[in-house]
């Protein structure tokens, strides 16, 4: 029993992770009709970057800023540069500039880290604590304060400012709310900020569990995709609870069966709900304009 | 005969006695060897080009298939002593099945979902090909694959494996340029521009798009299959998901929907990496080959922005709008 517990406190740590992505790739794809391939480099990149600005004698909290900081300077540039001067291509065209940009940023990351991983230390010091009999390292309770404090300013952000009802409104209507003088390329454009801001963050955070390495964003991205599609790709709750879902079967799976196939049940489970349900476990199946 | 066509055989001509007489000018079995790979990988971007350029579906999956083809000829003949023929034929229907199987739930899916279906595939079956045990030789591969052997007549020479690769490109070349012709070839292409006004035309689009899903699996197990006979040895890497990232990175290059295409993206993109594998140690002291990578993210992202046609297009464009005029069709094609 203690041992299913222990599994389940680690699957929810490695799910907040894969649901702060989630979160991201669905802000993204919401705003901008873009599924941005590249989301899981931003990942590595915060991660990186932090790791090389704690070694270079920063503060944790300062190298987490500037980390952040940073990367979303890199998700902005990416939108200006590649993205807004195609906004009118096809799903296909902006899909292949997306994995373009993130295979340059995996091929750029290793020329300048190299192959070898690199570690943080743990925000704050301390032996595990004792939960119902299984040990919870202090980092994942970071990781979870992570998860509840971007969702909760997403929300706020999104309920409240006048930015966030634009937004809404953009997800609703595009035409529309362009009719009403909402800019949707300043959204687009933070839409790609606001995903590299939070890329970064969920790669420093997880760095003193799993350390950070060159090629760690395209495993992240990957599953942050599968839990944007199991929760419904246009669906911010659906983005978490899938998150959450998919870091529990995954440590399960890898615990229960065989740790090689930790990362087969990612891609399983991403095609058993695209041929099942291609509209995810809670979206509603919507009509298609022609 | 118009000017236009002369010009067009002549360089077909000339291209044709080119690839003739190469092996005789070419010095180095390195040459020859690219050479070779260029015209594997034509045939396996040959058919991503049917499935991208024609039906207007991204696969990121085309290295597993390609995979597929490989590991039936590995696995049939080292652990079965299978024949060429057998083997051969093997390596083309076993992908074929799969994407028959698997294509007919996923191309029910709209665009990003199926790039990412395919993605998952390709992954999946890269940690099949790692993960087989004894049967996939696992991580390290299958070695000891037997010369390709046709009636007695044994490949074991480069030379003698260019012919026959060339062979092939040829005959898929000419076999893809009928099928550009047909109505199948014209159904394809309206289901790319319009998928709802393809079937309001009475075309069965999900049934034609499986075919040919199935027809590019077929030409990249081919190509897979005459792949592990020429090297002989074979392990999960070069069916990594990289390697579909390149494929898709040569049949943009080439143009989408075009015959030529593919040949000329494939040659490209080769010819790049070896430049590339030459130039980057040169500015990047340390550098090892695999920061080709970068320029091809480079040359992916900029060939989208620029010129998603690809580059064979403007070629395709001038021929088709000389033939528009033969027949008088100009007026017509340019309201259409």
């Amino acid at each position: 029993m203690d041992l299913y517990l222990q599994f389940l406190f680690s699957g929810l740590t490695l799910g907040s992770i894969y649901a702060l992505i989630a979160l991201a790739l669905v802000t993204t794809y919401n705003i901008t009709g873009i599924l941005n391939m590249a989301q899981g480099e931003f990942v590595a990149l915060g991660a990186l970057a932090a790791c090389t600005l704690y070694s270079a004698g920063f503060s944790l909290p300062a190298a987490f800023f500037l980390a952040v900081i940073a990367t979303a300077v890199v998700g902005g540039l990416m939108e200006r540069l590649v993205i807004n001067p195609v906004r009118n291509a096809s799903n296909i065209t902006s899909i292949i500039i997306t994995i373009g940009v993130s295979i340059m940023i995996r091929g750029l990351a290793l020329l300048i880290w190299g192959t070898n991983p690199y570690s943080l230390p743990a925000f704050t010091e301390g032996g595990p604590l004792k939960v119902l009999g299984a040990a919870v390292n202090t980092q994942s309770i970071w990781v979870f304060g992570l998860l509840i404090v971007t969702v909760t300013g997403l929300f706020a952000f999104m309920e409240k400012t006048y930015w966030g009802k634009a937004v809404r409104a953009c997800v609703i209507n595009r035409m529309a709310a362009k009719l009403m003088g909402i800019n949707p390329y300043i959204l687009s454009l933070m839409a790609f900020i606001v995903s590299g801001m939070l890329g970064a963050a969920a790669g420093v955070f997880i760095t003193p569990i799993t350390l950070a390495t060159y090629d760690m964003g395209f495993s992240l991205g990957l599953k942050g995709f599968v839990a944007a599609i199991i929760g419904g790709i246009n669906n911010v709750g659906g983005a978490i609870i899938g998150g959450l879902l998919l870091g529990v079967l995954e440590i399960f799976g890898a615990g229960l069966i065989s740790s090689g196939l930790k990362d087969a049940v990612a891609l399983i489970v991403l095609i058993i709900v695209l041929l099942l349900r291609p509209q995810g476990i809670i979206g509603v199946v919507s009509g298609r304009k022609v | 005969m118009p000017r236009g066509n002369l010009m067009k055989y002549l360089f077909i001509a000339a291209a044709g006695i080119g690839f003739v007489v190469l092996p005789f000018v070419l010095k180095s079995n390195y040459l020859l060897s690219i050479f070779i790979v260029i015209g594997i990988y034509a045939l396996v971007v040959q058919g991503l080009g049917i499935i991208m350029g024609y039906a207007g579906q991204v696969s990121f999956g085309q290295a597993a298939f390609f995979g597929i083809g490989a590991y039936a000829v590995a696995i049939l003949t080292t652990h079965y002593h299978w024949g060429t023929i057998p083997a051969l034929l093997a390596a083309t229907v076993l992908p074929s099945l799969v994407a028959a199987v698997i294509g007919r739930p996923t191309l029910k899916l709209k665009e990003h979902y199926l790039a990412l279906a395919t993605l998952a595939f390709g992954l999946l079956v890269h940690i099949i090909f790692s993960e087989g045990g004894e049967l996939t030789g696992g991580p390290s591969g299958l070695t000891g694959i037997p010369y390709l052997n046709i009636g007695g007549f044994v490949f074991n020479r480069d030379y003698k494996f260019y012919y026959l690769v060339w062979a092939v490109v040829v005959l898929v070349f000419l076999g893809v340029r009928n099928l550009d012709r047909s109505r199948i070839g014209r159904s394809l292409r309206a289901i790319r521009d319009s998928e709802v006004a393809a079937e309001a035309n009475g075309i069965n689009s999900a049934a034609l798009k499986l075919k040919a899903f199935v027809f590019s699996a077929f030409l990249a197990g081919l190509g897979g299959g005459i792949y592990a006979y020429y090297v002989t040895f074979i392990s999960p890497a070069p069916f990594s998901f990289n390697i579909s990232i390149q494929f898709v990175l040569m049949a943009v290059i080439g143009g989408l929907g075009t015959i030529c295409g593919p040949v000329l993206g494939v040659g490209l993109v080769v010819a790049l990496g070896e430049a590339l594998r030459w130039l980057v140690p040169l500015v990047i002291p340390h550098a090892g080959g695999e920061y080709q990578i970068i320029f091809f993210g480079l040359i992916l992202v900029l060939a989208m922005i620029f010129k998603p046609e690809g580059l064979s297009t403007g070629w395709r464009k001038i021929t088709d709008s000389e033939k528009a005029e033969e027949t008088g069709l100009l007026e017509t094609s340019a309201n259409t």
